[in-house]
Formats: structure tokens, C-alpha cells, sequence
């Protein structure tokens, strides 16, 4: 129960802290919206940010973008416009002029999509290349994992995201569209998506399965010494079966709670994955956000929708691990 | 034994004159960064069903390494063994994983001395105990596999086993630990159960509690039992013939009774000397044997113990640091002592045993006489 | 040895002239070195010897907090409940008692790293300070002179620390010599536990069990302690090491006056350290006395139980087997304990008055104290609880209106005792 209020607390610091540092940030997106068309006249600007909601001061405005997302809110365009956002109202979009929420729920499948099947993909190539490794530890395929791990790892994400949609996308047409394709599209098209994600998926899971190997290894390194192993051996089992079903069922919990973690942050928008295979998913456009005018109402929202998701796996993996490891129960 | 047993390859030799176990030049060594680490060299002894032998040693003797062997434990690629073990004529060295693992836990079973890290933790005491099971009688079903946890549990004294077999293992006392390791290694009758310093964590009125269970459990099922520990007082409690060793090698070996009240070389004499006795007399002393044990990586030379040894002046010429003595006979012809002395048995009853305890030295003086007779 | 006053501290204290300390530590140091691994004699008593330690009444009572957003105190571990015990200076008193009684945190209560609950802890050979009421500051001086050594030698010695700085440590926080001369001190020191003194530059990890071990007792020698606590010092060493331990253990205490509180579970060897013994069972002493009545003639059922337990070597000698007192069950939660005698879910001898009244400890010889209704020899338990009558109860443990006579909970012994064979 502590941890549950806990985790609501830090959601509402965190969309606090946020939407201050949006609101009063250096750029005025009422400002550079007045100067992209024509006349920018003061009159002008204050109409502007008086329909923004920029005129009020910075609580009146958290206030009413909270009261938005609990109970809705009216806003107020002029003295005669004025607009029903139902809960949870994350605002009007200054771009689009759309409900953030009704764009959110446009977004959001690209992405989730992505963060399954990429952390699907380095879950388990990571973890079975790590117990590959460590049962036959200082042998060549160890030593070949870890010098491959060492190498991916030390070049940056968005290079070789950026190479693979060079070479396999653009000069070559192995993957020759990434954009999203949605599964239920007025019918079930589970191929399509599947094949437009998989050079993405393949990118995510390469590469980070790195990590994933080199804990693996490392647990299963440290498990496999352990007592209990060495009677699973006299009773007589096989070797695999002790691999597998003994020393792996201890060795995963770390790996599994770091996962949790993991899994909650490409949840939140992969940033980098999204913008170069042209995925219109929920990291792609918080960028767009954030550099454009800034775009308040999106990035709050984003932000949010991502600590929300670590927050709550974070929970997750509290209770789960009372599951996987017997002598800890939750008080 | 029910019908599901199926005939294992130990059952027909145990009727074989061979004794179940034999230990030929059992020579184990270990290469290590730092160079060869020399475990165990040159052991041989056996082990007839329902008897049990005592191993006898402190950390570096080579007693619990030599008994994983018996096992086939050691990792291949980071072992060489040679020498011969056989158990119920099947010969150990060499065997095939897919033979040993028929082997393990079926013909010969090993308990160890943590009970709490030597548990699976994160696996119910039944599904750990119906494992060993099933892994020997395929045929079993899951109902009559848990069926003989709940049995197995029950016989080694746990109270309310049909409730206790879905905890988990540090749900239990370490007492009961313990017990539940007992019940896992004899689940499936074996005929050899080494036993690893099974007691050295508990205490005192639960080792007697498990000691006790042992004894009980050797008589119903005629198993062979090797305790291996450091605590002279569960040797005589539970051996019938003590090995004692020291820095790899066997250096005396004999009947309980023998080794206790006559032993023949030093360093068990040490042994006896330097632990004190809840009922000695208050005239007893304690006397340490000098010096540390001794580098497996680069032993003495000649006899490993001659660094410590404090009857080093009674043999003659450097004999003791220059050669390796041999295990030969001491008083009667089942009493082996590896030591250059001529007459071990008069130096210790009349210059070691008056040192440490008196009032036994005068007690043995008054009942030598029966003990002449070879066995 | 000497059984004589020792002369050394005397000799010690009495000068501040280096060289002379030099000459007499360094005559210390060859008497030590050439006797460790000589026959060592059990210690004996010496009744002349006021205490040094006197605790009476000692509590610890852990507090078990419920989960929840507000944590309560649901319930209280009473490890330690109400202990009263003497150590004289220059002896040793033992403490030993199986897993759970409360042993090792006694050991820990008498060097303040937990603070009691409850009772007193008077330390000096005039009790002029009680630990108990003492703060962290007004503790620090007096940790000069109660010092500890631990059980684990891999755990207790930091592994990042020389070994020269782990001994010359309590000699900086304590300012007792001059920055220039620890390490001579410090060497000093290494040499009287037999370790080689160019070694102080190494670390723990470069040294076996045993020789960690004296690092520990260096260590807490440092400060020329009055009161050892030692927290099974041997248990973690090889059988030929721990004799050799043991010994300098003895050795020290000769030499240097130092009063120990032996805690162990291994009953020989306390036996073989201390003249005197307490014995604990579930956070309360059951029985306490000098060494040859406790072992020859002990009077609780489960100091019995625990002697009859010891695996015996003479009797594969010459034969002759103690009759086994099997023991039941498992040791009750210190949570809950049992009502009334704390030993009665276990004992063969518990009647009705067991679980209504609880034992006091009672003097029963010139020294020797048990806390039990039915306190008797082995097989001569009486028909009648012997307590009965001393505390205005009848057999069953209901109150009566008869006489109650005052049974005393000092610590250490009076001149007169309640004499159980004339009672029956």
C-alpha cells in the first residue's frame, strides 16, 4: 500500500516538474506561432497566449491542466469560444489543434508494438546467449560473446539504427518500408505489421541484447558455484535439466527486475528507433514537441504517459519478485 | 522397496565378495594458475555395506575432495584423476555422464554440510524430494512420486509431512534442513551414502538428534556410510574404521576402537591431544600441534607432516624430511600408520597419552593386556 | 606459567620510559611465543578476585514492527531477559547455550553495540560504571578496556585494510601513543600473537584462518583491555589451529590480567578456558556454577541434555556409554516464549507448576545456581517441585498463603544456599 502511494506521489512531482520547465522555458510558443504567420502584432501575441492558456500564472495553469485530467475542463478560446475537453483532458495540441489524448490514442500502438516485439527479441537472445556462455565459460563461444557484446555496445544506438536503415532500407530494399502498419485495420493484418516492424525489432533486439547476455552470463557464472547446484548433479540429473531448470531459475531474477525497467522505458517512446524508420509511434512525435514551439500540452503528456509506465512496472516487478524468490514476501 | 524399483547396476555386485567400495591409488590434482594443486595422492581404501567408515582430516586433507570423486563431481576439464574407484564393481573413473547419472542418487547419495545453501531455494522440499525420485524411476507417476516424499519425510522425523512438503527449504530449522537433506539422499535406498560434515554447522543436541537418525537409518536399509568430518567425538560415535588424512594422503587407517585408544602416528596423536574432552580430568592439558597445514601446491618434502612433528629426533638420520614413508602395518595387521617410528605404540602410551590425560593413560595401563590379540 | 600476580601489567603500568616498555613486552613476547605450544592446563579460579563485571537483570527485548504505511511494534524478540552473572578480574566466566539462546547478543550488550532494554552492566573492579546508563560519549574512554573478538576471521577483518592499520586503529581513535610510535606498538603487538611483525604491511586476505584470527585478538589487545569478550573465538578454525589459539588466549590472560566472558557452543572447550560457566536457554541462564560441579554434577534438565549430547571419544576407548537424554522438538520462538519455565515444551520433567510459576535462579551450592522446580541430579529429580514451598505456592503452582522467602537475583554468590537434600 506504501508503494502505491509512494508511486502516486511521484507521478504528480513529475508532472509538476515538467510542466514548469515547459511553461517557463526559453521559447514562447505563442510567440513563434504569431511569427509564422504575417503580422505579429503585441495584440496579436496576447491573443495568442490568452488562448494558449500562457497569460496565467504558472499554478492557475498546472491547476487547470490537472483539473483537466481528472475531471475535464472547459477551455476557453475567447471571450465567445470555448471547448468541452472530457477526462482525462491532456490539452489541445498547439500544432494539430487536436486533443492531445484523441492523438495519444492514435499513437500509442506503433509503439507499443515496437517496445513487445524489440524486448521480446533481446530478452530472450540475450539470456540464452548469456547461458551459452557462462555453462561453457572460457571456451570460444564465451570468449566470441563477449568480445561481440563489447563491440556493439561500444558504438551509439542511433548509428547503428541509422546504418541498418542505410544499407538495408534505402540502398538495399531487404526492409523496405518501416512505417507503421496497424494490425486491426478495418481487418486483420498481422503479416503486414509484422513485416514493416521486423527491421526495427531486429535493431532493438541486437543490440541490446548485449547487456542482457553479459548479466545473464554473469548471474549464471555465479549461480552455477553454488551449493545447491552440486547436489542437483548427485542426485543424478542431467545436465541441461540443472541448467536450465536450476541454476537459470535463480540466475534470472536480477535480470528480470532490471527488464521490468527496461520494458517500461521503451514503453515510454524509443526516440531514436522511431524517428529514423519513420514510425509515427509516441517517442517520434514527443521530439516533434519538444523542438517544435515547444508543444506543452504534448510534452507533458508524454512525459507523463512514460513515468507512468516506470512507475507502475517498477511496482510490478516489487510484487513479482515475491513470486520468483520465495524468501521474500512483500510486507 | 517397492515394485517400481528397478534393478540398478550396484544391487547384484552388493552380493559379490568384492566389498561394495574399493578406492585404489586414488591420485586427484587440480591445475591452477598458481601450478598443481596435488588434492589427494596414492588413496586406497574400502567399504563394505552396512558398515561406515570415518574420514578424518582438516581443511586441505583431501577427505571431501576424494569423496567427490567417488561421485564423479569433479569437473572434467578442470581435474585429472587416476587411480581406480569402484563401486558395486562398476568403475567410476571414466564412466560416462549418461552411467554416472544413473548412478547418482540411486546406487550412492551425498548429503552436505549446509543444509541451507546445499537446498534448492526457490523450489517447494517436495518438488526437490520427488526429483530425486523420478529421476530414478521414470515409470513412477507424479501421485506415487509424492506419495514417497511425504514417506521419506516422515521417516527421517519431520513432524506433519503432509504439510511440510509444499514449504520451502528456509522454512525449516536447521536441524530439520538437515533431515530433509538426509531424506532426499536415501529416498531411493542407496547402497553407499557419503555423508560431508554433516553435523559441523548444527548444534550439539541436534547432531546427536541426526547422528542418531543416521545409525537408524544404516541398520534398516544395511547401507555403507563414509562420515567425513574434523570432530574426533561423531568418529567415535559412528565409525566402525577411521581413515585419517593429511595433506592428500591416507596416513593411518583402522578400526575406531584401534585409532582411539592406540594410534601410531603423530599427527593423530595431535589430534587426540589438542581437543579437549568434556569429561577429561582436571589434570588433562591441551596440546596444540605447532605450525599450519601444509601447501598442497608445494608439499614438504619426504613425510608432509614432519614440519609439525615433535617426535621428529626419535628416527634416525634425516629419514623423516628426505623419503615418503610407506602405509605399513603398526600392531596388528589392520592397523595401518604411514611414519618412520619403530615403536609408535610405546612412545604414545608411555611419553604422549600421560602428557594429556593422565587419568586415561592409568585407566589403559590396567586393560593393555586384552587388547594383544590380532584382529 | 605463573600463577602469581601477573607482574607484567603492574610492571606495564607503572612506567612511561619507552625503553623499559620495550624490554618488558619484549620479555613478555619470548614467554608467550615459547609456551603457546606447550601442554596448557585448564585455567583455574581465583575466589580472592572481586569482579570486574557485574550484570544483573540484563534485558533486550528487539522490537518486531508490522508492515504497513504506519510500521507499529507488534511484538518484542526477547533475546536477552532479565541475565545476572559476575566475571572476576583475571578469570573467565563461560557462556554457552545452542542457537537462538541469546549468547552472542549478551556479548554484544556487555560492549554497548546494542544498548540493553533494560537492567545493568556495571564494569570496574569497584562497579563504578554502569554501562547501561552510559552515552556514546561517555562510553568511549571505557571502550578501552572492553574489547571484543569476533567468531568469523574472513568476515570481521576489513579486506581494503592493512593489517597494520587494522590493529593500530584503536590506538589512533584513542590517542593512547604518540603517531610515531604505533607502529612499533603495532608490531609489538603481531609478535605477541605470534605473527611475524614485518607483516603489517599485508592484507587479511594473505593470511590463513587461524593467523586471522590473532589479527582480531592484536587488535583488541591494542588497548591493554581489563574485559575480552570473546564471541566464539574458535569455532571457524581447524581442529589443530584452534588449540594453538586457545592457548595464547590463556597465555594473555595470564600475562596481562584480562578478564574474559568466553561465549561459545562447544562445551569441552570451555570447559578447558573457564573455571566458571553459565549456561542459557532462550534469552534466560538456567544454570550457572563453577566447572566441576556444572559438568560432573549438573542439576538442570537441559544442561543434561546438552552434556549427555557431546559426542563421547573415551567411551570407543574404554567403553562405558552415557545414557543419551534425547531432546524433542525444536527450540520455541523468543517471540512467544513459554509460560513459566521456558524449558517445559522440551523437558521430561514438566509438571503443572512449570507453566504457572517460572524458576528463579536459586543458589543451591558455595557456587552453583539453577533455575528449575525439579532441580536435581541426573535420575534424582524429586517427586515434590523443591521451589514450592520457597515462594508460597503449592505443588501445582497455585499461590498459597504460606510463607514466601526472598530469593536473591544478585549476581554472583552469598555465603548461605538452599540446601536440596535436606529439603526432600
Amino acid at each position: 500500500m506504501r508503494r502505491v502511494i509512494t508511486a502516486i506521489l511521484v507521478l504528480i512531482l513529475t508532472s509538476m516538474i515538467v510542466f514548469t520547465i515547459f511553461f517557463m522555458g526559453p521559447k514562447n510558443p505563442a510567440k513563434s506561432l504569431c511569427e509564422k504567420q504575417q503580422r505579429c502584432t503585441p495584440a496579436k501575441l496576447a491573443t495568442l497566449e490568452h488562448r494558449m492558456g500562457l497569460d496565467k500564472p504558472l499554478h492557475r495553469a498546472y491547476g487547470d491542466w490537472a483539473k483537466g485530467l481528472l475531471v475535464g475542463r472547459t477551455i476557453e478560446y475567447s471571450d465567445t469560444e470555448s471547448y468541452e475537453c472530457s477526462a482525462p483532458c491532456l490539452g489541445i495540441s498547439y500544432t494539430s489543434n487536436r486533443e492531445v489524448t484523441d492523438e495519444l490514442k492514435e499513437k500509442y500502438p506503433a509503439t507499443l508494438s515496437l517496445a513487445v516485439g524489440g524486448s521480446l527479441l533481446y530478452l530472450t537472445i540475450g539470456v540464452i546467449a548469456g547461458v551459452f556462455a557462462a555453462r561453457y565459460r572460457g571456451r570460444f563461444i564465451d570468449r566470441a560473446l563477449v568480445t561481440t557484446t563489447l563491440v556493439i555496445s561500444a558504438i551509439p544506438y542511433y548509428l547503428i539504427a541509422l546504418l541498418a536503415w542505410i544499407f538495408l532500407t534505402q540502398r538495399n530494399h531487404f526492409f523496405a518500408d518501416t512505417t507503421y502498419k496497424p494490425m486491426f485495420d478495418g481487418g486483420f493484418h498481422p503479416i503486414a505489421w509484422a513485416a514493416a516492424l521486423l527491421l526495427p525489432w531486429l535493431v532493438l533486439g541486437l543490440t541490446n541484447a548485449t547487456s542482457y547476455s553479459r548479466y545473464t552470463r554473469g548471474q549464471m557464472v555465479e549461480t552455477l558455484g553454488e551449493d545447491y547446484i552440486r547436489t542437483a548433479v548427485a542426485k543424478g540429473q542431467k545436465e541441461n535439466v540443472v541448467v536450465f531448470r536450476h541454476a537459470l531459475r535463480a540466475a534470472i531474477i536480477p535480470v528480470v527486475t532490471i527488464f521490468g525497467l527496461d520494458f517500461a522505458t521503451l514503453l515510454g517512446g524509443t526516440v531514436f528507433t522511431e524517428q529514423i524508420f519513420s514510425i509515427d509511434g509516441m517517442g517520434r512525435w514527443a521530439l516533434q514537441a519538444v523542438v517544435g514551439r515547444p508543444d506543452i500540452p504534448v510534452v507533458t503528456a508524454t512525459v507523463l504517459v512514460a513515468a507512468g509506465f516506470i512507475v507502475f512496472s517498477n511496482l510490478v516487478v516489487d510484487v513479482f519478485y515475491s513470486f520468483l524468490d520465495p524468501r521474500v514476501r512483500l510486507a | 522397496m517397492t515394485a517400481l524399483t528397478a534393478p540398478r547396476p550396484g544391487d547384484a555386485a552388493a552380493n559379490s565378495p568384492e566389498p561394495y567400495l574399493v578406492v585404489e591409488d586414488l591420485t586427484v590434482k587440480f591445475p591452477t594458475e598458481n601450478g598443481l594443486v596435488n588434492a589427494v595422492t596414492g588413496l586406497s581404501y574400502s567399504l563394505e555395506l552396512g558398515k561406515t567408515l570415518g574420514i578424518v582430516g582438516e581443511s586441505g586433507s583431501g577427505k571431501s575432495v576424494s569423496s567427490m570423486a567417488v561421485l564423479g563431481l569433479h569437473d572434467e576439464k578442470r581435474s585429472r584423476i587416476q587411480g581406480s574407484i569402484r563401486v558395486g564393481g562398476t568403475e567410476i573413473i571414466g564412466l560416462s555422464q549418461k552411467r554416472l547419472n544413473q548412478m547418482r542418487g540411486n546406487d550412492v547419495a551425498m548429503i552436505f554440510q549446509d543444509a541451507l545453501a546445499a537446498l534448492h531455494p526457490f523450489y517447494r522440499v517436495g518438488d526437490q524430494l520427488v526429483e530425486a525420485f523420478a529421476l530414478h524411476h521414470p515409470s513412477a507417476s507424479k501421485r506415487d512420486a509424492r506419495k514417497k516424499a511425504i514417506e521419506a519425510l516422515d521417516r527421517v522425523g519431520i513432524p506433519q509431512p503432509d504439510s511440510r512438503v509444499d514449504d520451502f527449504p528456509h522454512q525449516f530449522s536447521g536441524g530439520m534442513r538437515q533431515r530433509v537433506m538426509i531424506a532426499m539422499g536415501l529416498i531411493n535406498s542407496p547402497n553407499l551414502l557419503i555423508a560431508d560434515e554433516p553435523t559441523t554447522a548444527l548444534d550439539v543436541t541436534v547432531q546427536a538428534q541426526i547422528l542418531d537418525l543416521l545409525q537408524d537409518l544404516q541398520r534398516e536399509f544395511n547401507s555403507a556410510i563414509i562420515m567425513i568430518t574434523h570432530d574426533l567425538g561423531v568418529i567415535a560415535e559412528m565409525a566402525d574404521d577411521v581413515l585419517v588424512m593429511y595433506a592428500g594422503r591416507a596416513v593411518e587407517y583402522g578400526s575406531c576402537k584401534e585409532i582411539l585408544s592406540h594410534p601410531e602416528m603423530p599427527y593423530t596423536w595431535g589430534l587426540l591431544s589438542s581437543v579437549p574432552d568434556v569429561t577429561a580430568s582436571t589434570d588433562s592439558r591441551l596440546i596444540p600441534i605447532p605450525g599450519t597445514p601444509p601447501s598442497l601446491l608445494d608439499p614438504p618434502t619426504g613425510c608432509a607432516f614432519h614440519p609439525r612433528c615433535l617426535h621428529k629426533d626419535k628416527v634416525p638420520g634425516n629419514l623423516c624430511s628426505t623419503e615418503l614413508p610407506m602405509l605399513t602395518p603398526g600392531r596388528h595387521q589392520g592397523h595401518l600408520k604411514r611414519c618412520h617410528l619403530a615403536d609408535s605404540d610405546a612412545i604414545y602410551v608411555q611419553e604422549v597419552l600421560p602428557e594429556f590425560d593422565p587419568g586415561l593413560a592409568a585407566e589403559l595401563a590396567d586393560t593393555t593386556t586384552d587388547d594383544e590379540a590380532p584382529r | 606459567m605463573s600463577d602469581e600476580t601477573p607482574d607484567a601489567r603492574a610492571a606495564l603500568d607503572a612506567t612511561d620510559d619507552p625503553g623499559e616498555l620495550a624490554e618488558i613486552t619484549g620479555d613478555v613476547i619470548e614467554q608467550i611465543q615459547a609456551s603457546v605450544t606447550e601442554p596448557h592446563a585448564p585455567s583455574e579460579l581465583d575466589p580472592t578476585r572481586p569482579p570486574i563485571l557485574e550484570v544483573e537483570n540484563l534485558r533486550m527485548y528487539f522490537p518486531v514492527k508490522s508492515g504497513g504505511v504506519i510500521r507499529r511494534t507488534i511484538g518484542q524478540v526477547q533475546a536477552v531477559d532479565g541475565i545476572s552473572f559476575q566475571v572476576p578480574a583475571g578469570g573467565a566466566l563461560g557462556l554457552v547455550g545452542e542457537s537462538g539462546c541469546g549468547k552472542s547478543t549478551t556479548g554484544r550488550l556487555i560492549t554497548r553495540l546494542y544498548t540493553p532494554t533494560g537492567g545493568s552492566i556495571r564494569f570496574g573492579e569497584k562497579g563504578e560504571h554502569d554501562l547501561v546508563k552510559l552515552s556514546n560519549r561517555e562510553m568511549k574512554p571505557l571502550r578501552q578496556d572492553v574489547q571484543m573478538i569476533f567468531q568469523d576471521p574472513y568476515s570481521s577483518l576489513n579486506p581494503r585494510h592493512t593489517v597494520g592499520t587494522i590493529v593500530g586503529a584503536p590506538l589512533i581513535v584513542h590517542n593512547v601513543v604518540p603517531k610515531n610510535q604505533v607502529l612499533n606498538r603495532v608490531q609489538q603487538l603481531l609478535e605477541v600473537v605470534g605473527l611475524n611483525p614485518e607483516h603489517y604491511n599485508r592484507y587479511p586476505s594473505e593470511f590463513s584462518g587461524g593467523q586471522r584470527q590473532r589479527i582480531g585478538i592484536a587488535r583488541a589487545l591494542a588497548l591493554q583491555p581489563k574485559l575480552l569478550v570473546a564471541d566464539e573465538p574458535v569455532s571457524a578454525l581447524d581442529v589443530s589451529i584452534q588449540a594453538q589459539v586457545i592457548n595464547l588466549l590463556q597465555d594473555l590472560q595470564k600475562e596481562f590480567d584480562i578478564a574474559f566472558l568466553f561465549i561459545a557452543h562447544d562445551l569441552a572447550v570451555v570447559r578447558h578456558f573457564c573455571p566458571e560457566v553459565a549456561v542459557m536457554y532462550l534469552g534466560k541462564i538456567v544454570e550457572i556454577g563453577d566447572r566441576e560441579t556444572l559438568y560432573a554434577r549438573p542439576h538442570h534438565p537441559y544442561t543434561q541434555a546438552l552434556l549427555s549430547a557431546v559426542p563421547d571419544v573415551k567411551q570407543a576407548v574404554i567403553g562405558g556409554r552415557r545414557e543419551r537424554i534425547r531432546l524433542e522438538g525444536d527450540v520455541p520462538s523468543p517471540i512467544n516464549p513459554p509460560s513459566g519455565c521456558r524449558f517445559r515444551t522440551r523437558c521430561s520433567l514438566a509438571k503443572e507448576i512449570c507453566a504457572k510459576v517460572e524458576p528463579p535462579l536459586m543458589q543451591i551450592g558455595k557456587r552453583h545456581k539453577v533455575a528449575c522446580h525439579f532441580a536435581a541430579e541426573l535420575g534424582q529429580a524429586p517427586a515434590r517441585p523443591v521451589t514450592a514451598d520457597l515462594l508460597g505456592v503449592d505443588d501445582q503452582g497455585n499461590t498459597t498463603s504460606g510463607p514466601v522467602t526472598p530469593i536473591s537475583t544478585q549476581p554472583g554468590y552469598a555465603d548461605d544456599w538452599i540446601d536440596l537434600d535436606a529439603r526432600v
